[in-house]
């Protein structure tokens, strides 16, 4: 068995230089689009999204990262592409006016989370468990994953909330301990995605239970899962994420 | 055994109860028949002539049902789809379960979303729909059932329980799931034990169903391609790509040479990515850190690779009816190629390093076998019918994006343990990585992408994705709007299976079972 841990010794340490630095590697992230001022090609990128993440405000295009499926129909076959952006901070917190973060100040080193799959379609659910790689070692930065919700301290919500999960979804976030807190991972648990809205599907988990971080990505890749994660606990600044908006038109 | 051969001898058993047709473009027997001779008619195609079941196809049209029963062999026979039809109000069929237990699921599943009834089959009712928890009577796969209108749902009932087959003296269920484990998808096991061992299991999946085929309906074909790529997103490109197989078939589009290269590129990248993360959950649930790590980088890295060259890490946004949306620069996959390389060379290393750990291999050896004799029962698909010996894969039996012009191996093993699917996962990635750099060298320059031009009509896509073949049935209605979208996955298929590796084996066993059949919820959840 020792041949394991030579080879484990050789492999050197791999792990990115994120939070304290940047991550530079290429791939590492899809990205976001950014929106802007795109002039007369504003009206044809909106009517190609086919989830209403954009919006025209006079000419220029503000996105709801909520509902971006990155189906890349406003960079891929269009004259004048979007802006998008190869960032991975993407964690943005539901303020509650007057509420303290409870989490962020004995707890912060030391957080079991519980990843509950709500009718994810594997893509995010993936990049939750590459956060266990020796790449991203979330372990290092006082991040554990546990079964169960009696030991849990972050619910990691990802998927639209389907019918047939709602009801252990809700059992789960009753049966934590307080104090709590519940980051919704992907377009799916923040808008129901391409799923939303229907007779088995609702819009996301804000429709179950109160949201404090979303992480808005269809997947968002590891590193915007950990960004989501340092939120909750008070240890990275949230990105602003525009007011959800209501129906689409 | 080709088409003259079938309509010959199929017109000779049942005279005056069938007709046999032919489309050549997706070189497809079709044969329409009488409710009074389906079951031996699929019979006999299934267990006479060696077809494997592709999965059944229910239509709801104004007035009649029309199910179709598809079957695949070998290259020259092609596929075989028997239809049946009967007015709406006749909603009894019988069964065809005794004789292909591979259908045994997909019964259920239509007797459950559209009320059609089976005769003869043992067990329908709770499949998709869970008795606890939805009203009875609904039937949501019906044409005048509205997918936006909400639904008032029962909360779970607390009271219900689960069937139990074993009744020795101290025998119980131990329930795990919907959420059990640490990052895991959710389904319900009930493994019926006396003690140390399980005696038998069983899964209650479904959790996760979130309707895309009922969703599909009426929307256009780039509305539904975003569903067929999100709805499992592990393999996303394999299920894109054979929706878009499905629509370009029924609208006659032919595809530039350099599409046609691309997405075989893209498969077989998709395919060693998938590989490689199902090796680094083999390693895990084995409990060998090192190994899982190495394995964990290898697939982290191959994510890299698939975002560098694509933009997206699961590529999501290639497909499109007709080629592809974007072009891919052809350095830029060759630099993928070599990257491909590379990290298959430390795959090789770390299966070197697994065949020589003692502690590794008493784990995962005959555990969780399936012979070959149960394969074909179930018609199993991918690495893990390859496994026990089920050599079909239908880039070779029925080849697409012009698969046949490559050169390289389907492996297989006879065992069926978990060892022998594990040693099937590498072999494919070495076959993946020949493929890939096939794909590279004939890259042409020139266009990516024809426009197509719906047409209404209706036609089978199909692609074997990483963990098997998957089967997306389209029809095409006025207006280039989808009327019906059957999705059969490699999942559905093989979860099916599951129970027979799961029973009479130690607890301690059970993630290690799990892991080696490489099982997506999602996929067989829709």
């Amino acid at each position: 068995m020792s041949q394991w841990v030579i080879k484990g010794i050789r492999t050197g340490i791999k792990t990115t230089a994120y939070p304290r630095g940047a991550e530079r590697a290429a791939g590492v992230t899809p990205g976001l689009p950014r929106g802007g001022d795109v002039g007369a090609a504003a009206p044809a990128l909106v009517e190609r999204c086919l989830t209403h993440a954009l919006e025209q405000t006079n000419g220029a295009i503000s996105v709801d990262s909520r509902r971006c499926v990155h189906c890349y129909r406003c960079v891929r076959g269009v004259g004048q592409p979007l802006n998008w952006e190869a960032t991975y901070e993407w964690g943005g917190a539901i303020a509650t006016p007057g509420l303290k973060n409870e989490l962020a100040q004995p707890f912060r080193h030391s957080i079991h989370v519980l990843v509950v799959d709500a009718g994810d379609c594997g893509a995010c659910l993936n990049e939750v468990k590459q956060l266990n790689n020796p790449y991203y070692n979330m372990h290092r930065l006082g991040f554990f994953i546990t079964p169960t919700p009696r030991h849990a301290d972050v619910l990691l919500v990802v998927g639209p909330v389907t019918d047939q999960m709602r009801f252990a979804l809700k059992k789960m976030h009753e049966a934590m301990p307080t104090p709590k807190r519940v980051v919704a991972v992907g377009a799916c648990a923040l808008s129901g995605g391409v799923f939303a809205k229907s007779f088995v599907c609702g819009n996301g988990v804000a429709d179950v239970l109160p949201v404090d971080v979303e992480v808005p990505g269809h997947p968002p890749p590891p590193l915007a899962i950990l960004h989501g994660l340092l939120v909750a606990v008070g240890r990275k600044r949230p990105l602003p994420l525009p007011a959800a908006r209501d129906e689409p038109v | 055994m080709n088409h003259a051969d079938l309509k010959e001898q199929i017109e000779r058993r049942w005279p005056g109860d069938t007709q046999v047709g032919r489309d050549i473009l997706s070189s497809t027997t079709e044969v329409t028949c009488t409710r009074a001779v389906l079951a031996d008619l699929c019979r006999c195609i299934f267990q006479d002539w060696g077809f494997s079941f592709a999965g059944l196809i229910v239509e709801e049209g104004p007035s009649a049902w029309q199910l179709r029963y598809a079957f695949y062999g070998e290259r020259d026979a092609g596929w075989v789809h028997v239809v049946v039809s009967a007015p709406v109000a006749e909603n009894v069929f019988p069964s065809v379960v005794e004789w292909i237990h591979a259908a045994d699921w997909h019964e259920r599943e239509a007797e459950d979303l559209f009320g059609v009834h089976f005769a003869g089959h043992p067990h329908l009712g709770d499949f998709v729909l869970h008795d606890d928890a939805w009203q009875e009577n609904v039937q949501p796969m019906r044409r005048g059932f509205d997918a936006q209108a909400a639904m008032r749902h029962r909360l779970p009932d607390a009271d219900w329980r689960p069937r139990r087959i074993v009744q020795e003296p101290g025998a119980f269920v131990m329930p795990v799931g919907p959420k059990f484990s640490g990052v895991t998808e959710s389904v319900h096991f009930l493994l019926e034990t006396v003690g140390e061992d399980v005696i038998r299991s069983s899964t209650r999946l479904f959790y996760k169903w979130r309707a895309i085929e009922k969703l599909a309906e009426g929307k256009t074909v780039d509305e539904v391609l975003l569903l067929a790529e999100r709805f499992a997103a592990t393999t996303a490109f394999a299920h894109g790509l054979a929706f878009c197989q499905a629509v370009e078939r029924v609208s006659g589009a032919e595809l530039p040479a350099r599409a046609r290269a691309l997405r075989v590129f893209l498969a077989e990248l998709e395919r060693l990515r998938q590989h490689a993360g199902a090796i680094q959950e083999i390693c895990e649930s084995t409990a060998l850190v090192v190994a899982n790590s190495q394995a964990g980088m290898l697939e982290e890295e191959l994510l890299r690779v698939s975002g560098e060259l694509t933009g997206h890490r699961y590529l999501f946004g290639l497909l499109a009816p007709g080629g592809l949306l974007c072009d891919l620069p052809t350095d830029a996959c060759r630099k993928a190629f070599t990257q491909s390389q590379d990290i298959l060379k430390r795959l090789n290393e770390l299966e070197r390093r697994l065949s020589i750990s003692s502690s590794f291999l008493d784990r995962i050896e005959d555990v969780g076998v399936v012979r070959l004799s149960a394969a074909t029962d179930y018609s199993l698909v991918g690495p893990v019918a390859r496994a026990s010996g089920l050599v079909r894969d239908l880039r070779r039996a029925q080849p697409y994006s012009g698969y046949e012009t490559f050169d390289y191996q389907v492996p297989s093993e006879q065992e069926g343990d978990g060892y022998a699917r594990l040693r099937v996962l590498f072999a494919e990635a070495r076959q993946s990585v020949r493929i890939i750099e096939q794909a590279t060298a004939v890259l042409k320059e020139g266009e990516v992408c024809r426009t197509v031009k719906f047409r209404p009509g209706a036609a089978l896509g199909w692609v074997e994705a990483p963990r098997g073949g998957t089967f997306h049935w389209v029809r095409l209605g006025e207006g280039g709007r989808v009327a019906r979208y059957r999705v059969v996955t490699p999942s559905f298929i093989n979860w099916h299976s599951f129970h027979l590796a799961a029973e009479k084996f130690a607890f301690q066993d059970f993630p290690i079972i799990l892991s080696t059949f490489d099982l997506s919820v999602a996929e067989n959840d829709r």
